[in-house]
């Protein structure tokens, strides 16, 4: 891979601009599909089969992924298996995606990776990306065109080689009153630079009880606008460099995508990488993360919002199906299913090949999969009924998710926001409370999931321990006693499973992302809580409640930035003097000096063109210090200081914005603490040009500044007229 | 022949995608795949058309499953069908010019033609053209030694040696005559907006105004047709929302200098007193003289209707379908995704599961087409000219076998 890397630099530097269309083709776009969520948020469900293989409106997730990246010209798609590895490959060997012309799968196995972070290191070190790749995980639905986003990327990168990555984003509006999105995500806030569209900051997880987030003041003395967003939806698509992955290897603390590797970018300013966002607007893109979004997204699909990857077009080998009216709305029906006549399928239903229904019985908002079986009088809202599932005579299912092979027997009722896992019989007559999760695995005990710990969100970290009384007692109370019978292996007569005690995502947060709405009493609740905060709350915080764009005031909020930020520089440029005089005095090597002069610049945060600013004004205190008698001897001291500390100060002059910084501190010294220097002006710029480190660029640049100041700050401009003079018909006669 | 599986798969990706766009260039493309399967289909001593048919009725079969909607493939699946049948037929009797035909083809072509046991396959394509199909003015006037000659196949059973070098030549023959006629309905379809635009002149008088719906290329050919024939009149285009194609056609003909007026669907009705004729595209043109069109054309046609003003419907003949908009095999429309209409951003928080009764009180419908039926058509231009809606099946009689209708094999088919 090293010699493909040179030779495409190579490339790209050798025909920037003329070869680029061509490299847009030529090179095939690959993609890492991350078939494994580090996360434990499908338990019970996924102890048993990979979330990419659970059944989203009849088709294992997976597949609306891949198809997405095929249709969106992905060429080579690298499938990241972890837990449960052998079904995923074993799937995708049996399903046609192996078999497509112009996109090949290749699946890369490993057992002992924890987060995605370690999955991007193992690829890495199997050097198998050679370009730039989209980064997804198996759970994302979207039907977004690719080509826009990556030309931007191409462009970005061709401009500047630290934009990494791109993230895609989309409009979503998170509901004021639970402060979560509607994808039962934590409310994110962001802020984007809303010219170049780079990402500043990244918040998924906001302290909401305060009302308030805090930016670093650095953001806003930086940008001159910043637009901050909490009505931004993280799709979770990335298109990345190479570099990403490299990023990833360097830094082997980096374990989850957001939370580590974005923040982590974000914050570290050493290496400058950026991150961009593309906005998508007509498209479709979301990823499943939760049983809520599991909830939203079917619907989103069935709604249509995901054409083509909607039921009735066979975009990957799964059955035909057909609509058909249902009062306004459409419904997809399977041509081969025994519906009852007096059963009544509402609006808004798939259902599948080969299930049968019973008499009476009341379908709406739901998916049923294939080959189920389903009695007289059962009344199914909103739920999710995976394949061969048998409800006899009775049942009442609201808002739940039932898996394969699940039996309920006769009379059963299913509460709110139920799971019912792989197999599980439900007895007779029995009522599994809300938000309760039945399997026929029992509970993996809390030491078992240790190494999770640290992916579990942050709230469910502090409850992990409790017992369910105690956190039942706590909230809503509606679990107290059934629950804790219900702990017990049976299910009512006949009933095979264990009911999970929810301690793990934390009782009082179930609610969020459960598959169930949201209770009107919990909502009630909240926002009578919220009134209650924004009593409190002055009114003048308006922005965050809105999708206001806030764009900094530039006058006022740099003019209180700059007080601050003008003590900081005062005692940084004291600190580097010393730090210089203390390296001249003890004949510290040059590096060592650079390294010191680096620690300095992090811990007051200082840009490069402060150093060089710092460091060039001690080396002329220094001269001016050193004895002299004539201007003549002053010169020759500081021509000598240059020469010997011209390493130090070159280290600093990265970018011709630093060179020119040099200049005007120069100038700044001649006029205040140095006038000694100022009949000088014209030939120390001379010995800095001759030493390369100014280069004619700069000087040329800081002339052409200067042009329209007032007459007395061209003092200095007019005393080197004649040596710019000089620069200007150098560089036109090089011309 | 693993090489046309592969161009099969390939296509049936594209149309299961939704990647090709428009009727003319599936038509195109079907045409050409099925020409490609023929040519390398191994033909059988014996029964060569019925190896053909089975051919094409398999790979049609999973080209109509693939995307049911866009009709043009089962328009030239059926048309290919067709061909091949008539080229048997003009064979069969060449060979009967002098007397018994072998019915060798009897014995294979009973298994899988249970019905009508007793007919060899050129019996029932002649069969087909005298009784099934309702009788074309060609057939009347040109097939009379045709239906004369049938019976004498059919009896003549029995008599089956010793042919098979005549056999080998025929069937070559029949598989180039057969690749021929397909090349020609390709051509025919190439140029069937050329053929359509040079009616333009007949149609436009000078200083008409012309209204039309969204954007059609056979439509904006027509139009530039008549410009070119130094023809002045204006043009209203609606502007077809919601994927708003109006304005790319607006466009268009702006830039070849015709005077043109936008205007909302909306509008419609309000500008139609102002309108000479309508000329709008189709999706498809069905047996009954109906037509699938772009969602708002009913709109269109019901105000045209109103205002006694021509509506005018140009359709190339790879658009017209030999079924009927009862049958249970068309589906009339496609749901396309709501984004067309808003966006979702904006829209999200209208769209929350998550609270209240868990569904959304928020729906977008958005259908592609509209059915307007066939007695709000006064005309239909296609590559042969102008028809009256009723006269449809006529035509349809002309380019289609009345068996082939149903491309389903049989379940016995596949040996």
């Amino acid at each position: 891979m090293g010699a493909q890397k040179k030779r495409a630099a190579a490339a790209a530097a050798a025909a920037r601009v003329s070869e680029d269309p061509d490299d847009l083709a030529r090179q095939p776009l690959q993609a890492i599909l991350l078939a494994d969520s580090f996360t434990t948020k499908f338990r019970p469900i996924t102890l048993e089969r990979p979330k990419v293989l659970l059944p989203l409106v009849n088709v294992p997730m997976i597949n609306y992924t891949l198809a997405w990246l095929e249709a969106a010209g992905v060429a080579e798609v690298f499938v990241f298996c972890c837990a449960h590895s052998k079904q995923v490959i074993d799937y995708l060997e049996n399903s046609e995606w192996f078999s497509q012309p112009n996109f090949t799968v290749k699946t890369i196995e490993s057992h002992n990776i924890i987060s995605a972070g370690d999955a991007l290191r193992l690829i890495y070190e199997q050097n198998v990306i050679h370009g730039d790749f989209v980064l997804i995980s198996g759970d994302t639905v979207s039907n977004m065109s690719l080509t826009q986003a990556l030309q931007e990327h191409k462009e970005r990168k061709k401009k500047d080689n630290n934009a990494v990555m791109t993230m895609i984003i989309k409009k979503s509006k998170p509901s004021p009153i639970t402060r979560q999105s509607r994808l039962g995500t934590d409310e994110l806030f962001m802020a984007i630079d809303p010219n170049t569209k780079q990402l500043l900051y990244y918040e998924d997880k906001a302290d909401h009880s305060k009302g308030t987030i805090c930016l670093d003041k650095m953001l806003l003395a930086e940008n001159p606008s910043i637009s901050l967003h909490n009505d931004k939806q993280d799709c979770y698509i990335d298109i990345c460099s190479p570099e990403v992955l490299s990023l990833f290897t360097d830094n082997f603390d980096y374990q989850h995508l957001r939370r580590h590797f974005v923040k982590g970018l974000l914050l570290d300013d050493i290496m400058g990488y950026k991150i961009f966002t593309h906005e998508i607007h007509s498209s479709y893109a979301a990823r499943i993360d939760n049983y809520r979004s599991y909830d939203i997204v079917s619907k989103d699909i069935i709604q249509r919002w995901t054409y083509p990857y909607v039921p009735d077009v066979k975009f990957c080998g799964n059955r035909a199906t057909k609509l058909e009216r249902r009062g306004i709305c459409f419904t997809a029906f399977n041509s081969e299913i025994e519906q009852s006549r007096s059963a009544q399928v509402g609006s808004f239903t798939v259902i599948g090949y080969g299930t049968k229904i019973g008499s009476n019985s009341k379908i709406s908002d739901s998916v049923i999969g294939e080959g189920c079986t389903i009695g007289s009088n059962v009344l199914i809202e909103g739920s999710y009924i995976w394949d061969n599932v048998i409800i006899e005579d009775g049942c009442e299912l609201r808002h739940v998710i039932v898996c394969d092979g699940v039996i309920m027997k006769a009379g059963a009722v299913l509460k709110p926001g139920v799971v019912l896992s792989f197999k599980v019989v439900i007895g007779e007559r029995f009522v599994v409370p809300a938000y309760s999760k039945v399997s026929l695995l029992q509970q993996p005990t809390v030491h078992d999931s240790d190494e999770e710990l640290e992916y579990a969100d942050n709230s469910s970290g502090t409850v992990e321990f409790s017992s369910i009384q105690g956190t039942a007692d706590q909230s809503n109370g509606e679990m107290t006693s059934e629950s804790s019978e219900a702990h017990k292996p049976k299910l009512g007569t006949g009933g095979v499973g264990y009911i999970w005690s929810i301690c793990e995502g934390g009782q009082e947060e179930e609610w969020r992302h459960s598959v169930a709405p949201i209770p009107e009493d919990k909502l009630t609740e909240l926002s009578e809580a919220m009134d209650d905060d924004q009593e409190l709350v002055t009114q003048d915080r308006t922005a965050l409640s809105t999708s206001g764009e806030l764009i900094s005031d530039s006058n006022a909020s740099e003019g209180d930035d700059n007080e601050d930020s003008k003590d900081d520089s005062v005692y940084f440029e004291k600190e580097v003097e010393a730090t210089f005089l203390r390296a001249v005095e003890e004949n510290v090597k040059v590096d060592h000096v650079i390294l010191e002069v680096n620690s300095l610049r992090l811990s007051y945060n200082m840009t490069s063109a402060d150093c060089a600013g710092a460091v060039f004004y001690s080396m002329m205190k220094l001269a001016i210090k050193t004895p002299h008698s004539s201007a003549s001897e002053l010169q020759q001291n500081t021509a000598n200081i240059i020469t010997t500390w011209q390493k130090l100060l070159k280290s600093y002059l990265l970018e011709i914005d630093e060179e020119i910084e040099i200049i005007l501190k120069f100038e700044e010294m001649c006029l205040e603490s140095a006038k000694e220097f100022s009949p000088l002006f014209a030939r120390i710029l001379h010995i800095l040009y001759d030493k390369d480190i100014l280069q004619e660029d700069a000087i040329l640049r800081w002339a052409d500044e200067k042009e329209g100041a007032d007459e007395s700050d061209k003092v200095f401009v007019r005393q080197s007229e004649k040596f710019i003079q000089w620069l200007r018909e150098a560089s036109e006669e090089e011309d | 022949m693993p090489d046309t599986q592969v161009l099969v798969n390939d296509f049936l990706n594209k149309l299961k995608k939704r990647k090709i766009e428009g009727s003319q260039a599936t038509a195109r493309q079907t045409a050409e795949l099925l020409r490609s399967v023929i040519s390398q289909q191994r033909v059988p001593y014996t029964n060569q058309a019925g190896a053909l048919i089975d051919a094409v009725k398999a790979v049609g079969e999973q080209l109509i499953a693939a995307n049911p909607v866009e009709l043009a493939v089962g328009n030239i699946v059926r048309r290919v069908l067709h061909i091949i049948r008539e080229e048997d037929l003009s064979l069969t009797t060449a060979a009967i010019g002098g007397l018994n035909l072998s019915a060798v083809s009897d014995d294979e072509n009973d298994d899988d033609r249970d019905g009508d046991s007793t007919l060899s396959a050129a019996a029932v394509a002649a069969a087909a053209r005298s009784t099934l199909r309702p009788p074309s003015l060609q057939t009347l006037l040109e097939d009379t030694p045709v239906s004369a000659a049938v019976p004498q196949t059919s009896s003549s059973g029995g008599d089956s040696e010793g042919k098979t070098a005549d056999k080998s030549s025929r069937s070559r023959k029949l598989k180039h005559d057969v690749i021929e006629a397909v090349n020609e309905l390709i051509q025919d379809i190439v140029t069937c907006h050329e053929q359509i635009a040079e009616q333009a002149v007949e149609h436009i008088h000078q200083n008409e105004v012309i209204l039309t719906l969204g954007s059609s290329r056979t439509v904006l050919e027509f139009l530039f047709a008549a410009k070119e024939k130094k023809r002045s009149f204006r043009v209203f285009v609606a502007e077809g929302a919601p994927r708003y194609q109006g304005h790319l056609l607006a466009k268009e003909l702006v830039a070849r200098g015709l005077q043109t007026t936008l205007i909302t669907d909306s509008a419609v009705f309000a500008m139609i007193s102002r309108v000479n004729m309508v000329i709008v595209g189709a999706h498809a043109v069905m047996a009954n003289g109906g037509v699938i069109a772009p969602v708002g054309m009913n709109l269109v046609a019901l105000a045209a209707q109103k205002h006694a003003v021509p509506f005018v419907v140009l359709a190339g003949s790879h658009k017209l379908c030999p079924l009927y908009p009862h049958n249970p095999e068309v589906l009339l429309n496609e749901l396309r995704s709501p984004s067309e209409l808003l966006d979702f951003g904006e829209f999200s928080d209208c769209m929350d599961f998550g609270s209240g009764s868990g569904s959304p009180l928020l729906h977008v419908v958005n259908p592609a087409f509209d059915y307007v039926p066939p007695k709000l058509v006064s005309l239909f231009i296609t590559d042969t000219g102008g028809h009256n809606p009723s006269y449809m099946y006529r035509l349809i009689a002309d380019y289609y076998s009345a068996d082939d209708l149903v491309v389903q094999r049989r379940a016995t088919a596949g040996n």
